[in-house]
């Protein structure tokens, strides 16, 4: 068979049969289908009515209309989009099929590329009705936005595949006894990003840490663009500049805990 | 000459045994104190069928799972089809393939998706017609549209053999390949594997507590006990070395500590 390879050996056969495979165990179960939609439209309801109270009983918010479903949007993008790449990866913990994969022929850049090509497909199945959701319930058009919306997305996006690999690396190494930092570390950076509220309400201190993540450039960007009407570009690019280090440094962890995992003999076992 | 120039202009296993399928020379692994491989050389000639043998915490399955580059060695070398591992796996994963209930087959996907995932993994050429030349080889056609986890241990057992034959290879690493399943379904199995190793002239190396299987299937026996090789010979000539009539005696010598009848 004639393999399509790309730089170093990367085969879009290998990612694409990755690919196939998650897409075969997205439809085999409704459930989690409707999962995907059921927390994003749950939290823009909740935090769109919010915001329509906030909005009729002050004045700001009244004036920065937006900016709490705007937040939320983007935070689930960042959140879910974490959680559609790691989860992708334990189904391979709990189907205990990651030795089967680890003796093909798939390599782990293959491997991470496929998780983050799935972790696109199921945020669009869970984030798409949820805009469409805060614009018939709320008049909030995300997409009105326009190229700064592409800017927000590609950086959170990026900033939440450096946490899915992280993660994913710490799991393959300790087994599933360490699954519930998946489900967590991004509540972690929640504080800290600033989804909510802007860096200058933190102290001095902290908001040096908060600068040290990218999601707080865009949630900067975000209220300046919904408040000023302004668009930072200075802040995307810091962002960007700051992903590019997180993505190489998680890529370089992952392989790091693969390592270790394959010294610890992890991999056959997989159990906590 | 030193006692250290002399080691080092010995030839290792593998310069010994160019053209075999895997070559193992002063093979240790060690679990913080626990030497689980301890210092273990061999070489198998293409196309054998060799028996790995030992009772549970012996080392044979951290020996295939080092021989297939899931887990790295403290020290020692692996060769594989003339290639080293796991520093040269890519030229040879493809080549290779394993069956294993230390590992499973997603559940919820169907056989027929299972085996999908996996040829297009190892770009099986003509990928339906391989899929439905092992089904028929198999016996899968009844259930190849079930999912994995609905299928009975036997079921499950013979998928897993079709995820192993998908690519055809050269080097098949079987870990107890016929537990947990009926003597019918198990002596099926084993009629399929040397049909396979004949007709592919295939090297097969398989861990088992199975000694009927052993014998029936092995040209080739390595006996394990904590992690070193006890004996490593012919069936027939360990038996009679044992003064046994079957592997299970022989097995219960070693296990027991009893010395071999004659050397």
């Amino acid at each position: 068979m004639t393999d399509i390879s790309l730089h170093r050996g990367i085969s879009v056969h290998r990612i694409g049969a990755m690919i196939l495979r998650y897409w075969y165990l997205l439809l085999s179960s409704w459930p989690r289908l409707l999962e995907l939609l059921y927390w994003p439209a749950l939290q823009v309801i909740t935090w769109g009515f919010l915001q329509v109270y906030i909005g009729q009983n002050a004045n700001f918010f009244a004036r920065a209309g937006g900016t709490l479903i705007g937040a939320v949007i983007l935070w689930d993008i960042l959140f879910r989009g974490q959680l559609g790449f790691s989860i992708s990866f334990l189904e391979e913990m709990w189907a205990r099929n990651i030795g089967n994969l680890m003796m093909s022929p798939l390599k782990p850049i293959e491997f991470l590329l496929s998780l983050m090509v799935m972790s696109l497909i199921r945020l669009a199945i869970g984030i798409i009705p949820m805009t469409l959701l805060a614009l018939f319930l709320f008049h909030f058009n995300v997409y009105a936005l326009g190229l700064p919306l592409i800017a927000f997305f590609c950086n959170l996006i990026f900033t939440s595949w450096s946490v899915g690999i992280f993660v994913s690396g710490l799991v393959l190494r300790n087994g599933l006894g360490a699954e519930s930092i998946v489900w967590t570390l991004m509540f972690a950076i929640l504080p800290l990003a600033c989804v909510y509220y802007p860096v200058s309400v933190l102290p001095a201190w902290l908001q040096t840490i908060a600068w040290a993540l990218p999601p707080t450039y865009v949630f900067e960007g975000m209220r300046a663009l919904l408040i000023e009407r302004t668009f930072r570009i200075d802040l995307m690019l810091d962002a960007l500049a700051i992903n590019a280090v997180l993505l190489g440094a998680s890529f370089w962890a992952f392989l790091a805990l693969l390592r270790s995992a394959k010294k610890n003999g992890s991999l056959l076992s997989g159990g906590e | 000459m030193t006692e250290n120039d002399k080691a080092s202009s010995r030839p290792t296993v593998a310069e010994r045994s160019p053209s075999a399928a895997i070559t193992v020379d002063h093979l240790v692994k060690l679990y913080k104190q626990t030497r689980a491989v301890d210092d273990i050389s061999f070489s198998l000639p293409r196309g054998s069928i060799t028996g790995l043998l030992g009772g549970n915490g012996a080392g044979k399955t951290t020996t295939i799972a080092m021989i297939m580059g899931l887990v790295l060695p403290t020290s020692g070398r692996v060769q594989v089809l003339g290639h080293r591992m796991p520093e040269e796996s890519a030229s040879v994963l493809g080549r290779m393939n394993f069956e294993s209930p230390y590992v499973d087959m997603p559940m919820r996907l169907t056989v027929r998706q299972n085996l999908t995932v996996f040829g297009k993994l190892y770009a099986v050429k003509n990928l339906a017609g391989r899929i439905k030349e092992l089904a028929d080889d198999l016996d899968l056609t009844d259930f190849i549209d079930r999912a994995n986890g609905k299928l009975s241990a036997g079921q499950k057992t013979r998928v897993a053999l079709a995820k192993a034959l998908i690519n055809q290879p050269e080097l098949l690493l079987l870990d107890e390949p016929t537990a947990s399943l009926d003597p019918d379904t198990a002596d099926w199995v084993r009629a399929h594997l040397e049909r396979y190793r004949k007709q592919n002239d295939a090297t097969i190396l398989l861990a088992s507590h199975n000694m009927l299987e052993v014998e029936r299937l092995c040209d080739r026996v390595i006996i394990m006990k904590r992690g070193r090789i006890e004996d490593d010979d012919t069936p027939e000539a360990i038996m009679a070395r044992y003064n046994r009539t079957t592997l299970e005696e022989v097995f219960l010598d070693v296990a027991r500590g009893r010395k071999e009848a004659v050397r």
